[in-house]
């Protein structure tokens, strides 16, 4: 293998040609050199002019002057402009209306409604299996003591994800139809989903106030966007032969797209709706900072009085919705298009009708028997013995283990080793060379494209006037991505050679994933200490799963008869890894990096609750103190180093989606 | 044609049928954003609060105990936000939050709310006195007395250095929604300290628990009346004395301590006006430091509910809150 790539490479070009030729063969090179020579004119000039260290004062643009006036101009007509009486007070009304509505029918059900309504939908779409499991789920919830505030939680996502599919089917529409509002749209999704949530919650409490109208639209921003991606997707990924069959028999544009394209696309669609609810679960913790109410609102009350156990009893429910919502859209999406099964009074409507009968008939005994909310006899505290647990753990790890020292030790040492001359060496770095060390890793690896669209968010940080911060959080970043990839690919090799780690991984895996970073943070910095180590410790719990997920899959998904032949050739399994299976899953292992990436930034504002510092905190304090300027230009600060970071990290997906 | 007709004309009324159902759902006309509820509140005929709650255990405390009594003997039901500060001042001036019973002073929102747009009034003393400062743990400074005034900081700058602080000693502040100065008192008063931000209350309490178990030094900023005090026993460090003139230099200029603020509370000016009893408990609601603090500590270092830990404190001390009750 090894070999044989080596020869393509080295293949001179024809002869005869000149060393331009020869260059043309080398694409990187190519691209290096003339980056070279862009740099070799342009640096002296931008270094004469503005001089080297951090970003020129003369460049940049103060921004807070015109947020500020921003600021008080919505708080002194929010009352009485008509812009906010005809058109956001009624979006604001319609949506508390509508979460209302949903409260008061869930409550009305009862928990034993509730439950069975749960359980039936999940036995209909996807066995019984997962129906005992969502059924367990409810009552797990119940006896956490959580039921009110998950109803109310619940209530919250119904519209909110109700809202987030209809936008998102219809940018998603808009993007799928027409090519130019597709390249129109994908910036634009592309920024609401890296643009940190905390930063535009100020806006929205700004314009809602606090409470829930904002809570909701600020998920639905949060949301829409991966609905609308695979919609889009979905539409113009339309089998061209079903298509020009469907036109040929004289069907109209709107029937092409109902009977047609539509129906094709359903596998994309419900793998929208399944992004979009996991998305917007986890807003509820987050938009909870601005008074959502529910379960993110328990785990952020106990945090406020440093009580691990109670947020922890309020982030199970959350993960057992996200565990059961999301194993229910999944077994949807598989089930489409395989013949139905099981006796024929089960089957489609017939079996639905069934459902919601004995559905409604549990809920009525329910009511009878139990009363609407959750008996509060039937109640287990587990608070107590995880802060037991949690105290235990923080004794005996933090110092003073022999050897290996404690986690404190471990935290000074990333602090002072790492993550110190990261940052004293990104700050250091004259900030032109900042801009070539991007553009060459952009060019290298993408187009020139490519490179420009991460100059350019680059060059905005500058602009914006938040360099040095930015320097700060990138060295968090990096720090953070190289160790979720250390360990993420470690457990990842071990995953894909043993199918039983991999099955005793997945429920650890998922609820990684999916606990609010909020629940984690105490411990978190009860193990680490304040500052930008535990920061990047949440970071690296929140990211990991998903670089594991990727890799494995990555891995297994190997052409089994070039593992084959590795081994007939006698090929150790250490050779066997190096040679065959990592270069083979490169694409897997990119994309693994690039997620890795997005994840951990992600996660820099939470960073920011636990003395991360940087841009994280500047957001966090423009929330805490209603001060747009300062939380606005460090989201944007935020939303440039996540584009540029994903440009300067994944360059084969792109390319591959303008062949599709 | 006929056809196409019918059709263009259903579409037509499909869209003002809708847009009738969204204002007839929503209410014609104008939407008052000062009036709306919490979708969670109580249905119909039922009174109800609703107050602001802030991130601190204190403001927990007093909310606490408001809700129990305004539930147990007046008969609301009360809903609670939690939010920082000035988003509930936001939040006060809509409506959204009746009542916020623990304000640390903000000038501005006093200004543009209280005395301009007159959409909050104030609900009088709490009855407890804030103080922020420099806080040492009393076991260090034990050993070394002298720490506790500004002057010899410098000495002990080594012994405070982390990791975060690099070759500077570290102060730690708390979370961002706090009144602070320290960056430039740091630079005003020429300390060989940097200030380490742990970003919320709940991280500041776990690394100084964390630092009192092991009994190391550290220096933080701080505030009373703080439950932590009775678990960590701290003593604060002397800076130079607060006087209205400093505290009248721009921000970056302050090189003094911090005042003493007799903590505040405030209403929404509709909710003070119609808000019966609830509005008159809420203006008479006084207790003391020692009273907070009991509550507190049992919400927080005893881990009782809030509501819980409200209880007890009611059962207890009758005398100071059938007062609050006469009419």
């Amino acid at each position: 293998m090894a070999t044989a790539q080596a020869a393509t490479r080295t293949v001179p070009g024809p002869p005869g040609k000149g060393p331009l030729a020869a260059l043309r063969d080398r694409p990187v090179l190519a691209k290096i050199l003339s980056l070279l020579v862009i740099a070799a004119v342009a640096v002296p000039l931008a270094h004469a002019r503005w001089g080297g260290g951090v970003w020129p004062g003369a460049l940049t643009v103060d921004l807070s002057g015109p947020l500020g006036d921003v600021n008080d101009w919505i708080i002194g007509n929010r009352d009485s402009h008509p812009l906010f009486l005809y058109f956001f007070g009624h979006i604001s009304n319609a949506v508390v209306l509508s979460v209302r509505g949903v409260y008061l029918a869930l409550l009305a059900l009862g928990w034993a409604g509730v439950t069975a309504v749960a359980a039936l939908v999940a036995w209909r779409t996807a066995g019984w299996r997962l129906a005992l499991t969502a059924g367990a789920s409810f009552l797990v919830c119940g006896l956490l003591g959580m039921w009110v505030p998950t109803m109310q939680t619940l209530a919250l996502m119904v519209v909110a994800v109700l809202a987030s599919v209809v936008l998102g089917l219809l940018l998603g529409l808009a993007g799928g139809l027409s090519e130019r509002t597709f390249r129109v749209l994908r910036p634009v999704l592309d920024t609401m989903q890296v643009l940190p949530a905390f930063a535009y919650l100020l806006p929205v409490v700004l314009i809602f106030g606090i409470g829930v109208p904002g809570a909701v639209l600020a998920t639905v921003v949060y949301a829409a966007p991966p609905m609308a991606r695979l919609t889009a997707l979905g539409l113009r990924g339309a089998d061209a032969g079903v298509m020009e069959a469907v036109t040929s028999l004289g069907a109209t544009g709107r029937q092409r797209l109902l009977s047609a394209r539509l129906p094709l696309a359903r596998k994309e669609l419900l793998l929208g709706l399944n992004q979009t609810i996991m998305m917007a679960l986890s807003m509820a913790v987050i938009a909870s900072v601005i008074g959502a109410g529910g379960l993110g609102d328990r785990v952020y009350q106990a945090l406020s009085s440093v009580d691990v156990g109670a947020a922890l009893a309020a982030g199970i429910p959350i993960v057992l919705l996200a565990v059961v919502l999301d194993r229910t859209t999944e077994a949807a999406g598989r089930k489409i298009g395989t013949e139905p099964t099981g006796p024929a009074v089960l089957r489609g409507a017939r079996g639905w009708a069934l459902a919601a009968l004995a559905a409604a008939a549990v809920a009525v005994v329910g009511r009878f028997t139990g009363g609407r909310v959750w008996p509060e006899g039937g109640i287990v505290a587990i608070a107590g013995p995880v802060n037991t647990a949690k105290d235990w753990m923080v004794d005996h790890l933090y110092t003073g283990i022999p050897v290996i020292g404690g986690t404190a030790d471990w935290a000074a040492h990333f602090t002072s080793w790492i993550l110190n001359p990261l940052r004293s060496g990104l700050q250091g770095l004259p900030w032109w060379s900042v801009l070539l060390i991007v553009a060459a890793l952009a060019w290298t690896i993408g187009t020139w494209r490519t490179a420009l669209t991460a100059v350019l968010a680059m060059a905005a940080i500058g602009v914006l006037g938040v360099w040095d911060l930015s320097m700060d959080t990138l060295s968090q970043v990096i720090a953070a991505v190289a160790v979720t990839l250390v360990l993420g690919f470690g457990i990842a090799v071990g995953a894909a050679r043993s199918r039983r780690l991999e099955r005793v991984l997945r429920p650890v895996l998922d609820v990684f994933q999916t606990m609010p970073q909020f629940v984690y943070l105490i411990p978190v910095v009860a193990l680490f200490g304040v500052g930008r180590a535990p920061a990047a410790a949440a970071a690296v719990v929140y990211a990991l799963p998903a670089v594991v997920r990727i890799t494995t899959q990555g891995l297994r998904g190997v052409d089994p008869a070039a593992m084959e032949c590795a081994r007939s050739l006698g090929a150790t399994s250490g050779q066997q890894l190096r040679q065959v299976q990592i270069p083979l899953a490169r694409p897997a292992l990119l994309l693994a990096v690039n997620q890795g990436v997005v994840l951990v930034l992600a996660v820099v504002i939470i960073g920011g609750l636990v003395g991360s510092g940087a841009l994280g905190y500047e957001v966090v304090f423009g929330l805490a103190q209603g001060d747009l300027a300062t939380g606005l230009v460090a989201g944007a600060a935020i939303v440039c180093l996540g584009l540029m970071l994903d440009r300067v990290t994944q360059p084969t997906a792109r390319r591959q989606r303008k062949e599709s | 044609m006929a056809r196409t007709r019918t059709r263009a004309r259903l579409r037509t009324s499909a869209i003002v049928a809708s847009a009738g159902a969204l204002l007839a759902v929503t209410g014609c006309g104008a939407a008052d954003m000062t009036k709306q509820a919490s979708p969670f509140a109580a249905p119909a005929d039922i009174k109800t609060v609703t107050l602001s709650v802030q991130s601190w255990v204190g403001a927990q405390a007093n909310v606490a105990v408001a809700q129990k009594i305004l539930e147990d003997e007046l008969g609301y039901r009360v809903d609670l936000v939690q939010t920082d500060e000035v988003p509930a001042w936001d939040a006060l001036s809509q409506g959204r939050v009746d009542a916020m019973l623990e304000d640390w002073g903000h000038p501005d929102q006093e200004k543009l709310y209280v005395k301009d747009k007159k959409t909050i009034v104030s609900g009088g003393d709490l009855g407890v006195t804030g103080h922020i400062g420099w806080y040492v743990p009393k076991y260090w400074a034990d050993e070394h007395p002298d720490v506790t005034n500004w002057k010899n900081l410098d000495r002990y700058a080594d012994e405070l250095r982390t990791a975060e602080s690099g070759d500077k000693g570290q102060l730690m502040d708390g979370s961002p929604s706090y009144v602070t100065n320290d960056k430039a008192l740091v630079k005003n008063l020429g300390l060989d300290y940097k200030v380490v931000f742990a970003g919320s209350e709940a991280a500041q309490i776990t690394q100084m628990q964390q630092f009192a178990k092991e009994k190391k030094p550290f220096l933080s900023y701080w505030y009373q009346p703080q439950w932590l005090f009775n678990e960590v026993p701290m003593v604060e460090v002397k800076l130079p004395e607060y006087s209205d003139a400093c505290a009248a230099k721009a921000p970056a200029d302050i090189d003094c301590a911090y005042p003493t603020t007799p903590l505040q509370k405030y209403l929404n000016a509709d909710f003070s006006k119609r808000g019966g009893d609830a509005a008159a408990f809420l203006k008479k609601f006084h207790w003391s430091e020692k009273d907070q603090n009991e509550v507190s500590e049992m919400i927080a270092s005893e881990r009782l509910s809030p509501d819980e830990a409200a209880g007890r404190w009611i059962e207890k001390h009758p005398g100071t809150w059938k007062k609050w009750l006469d009419r």
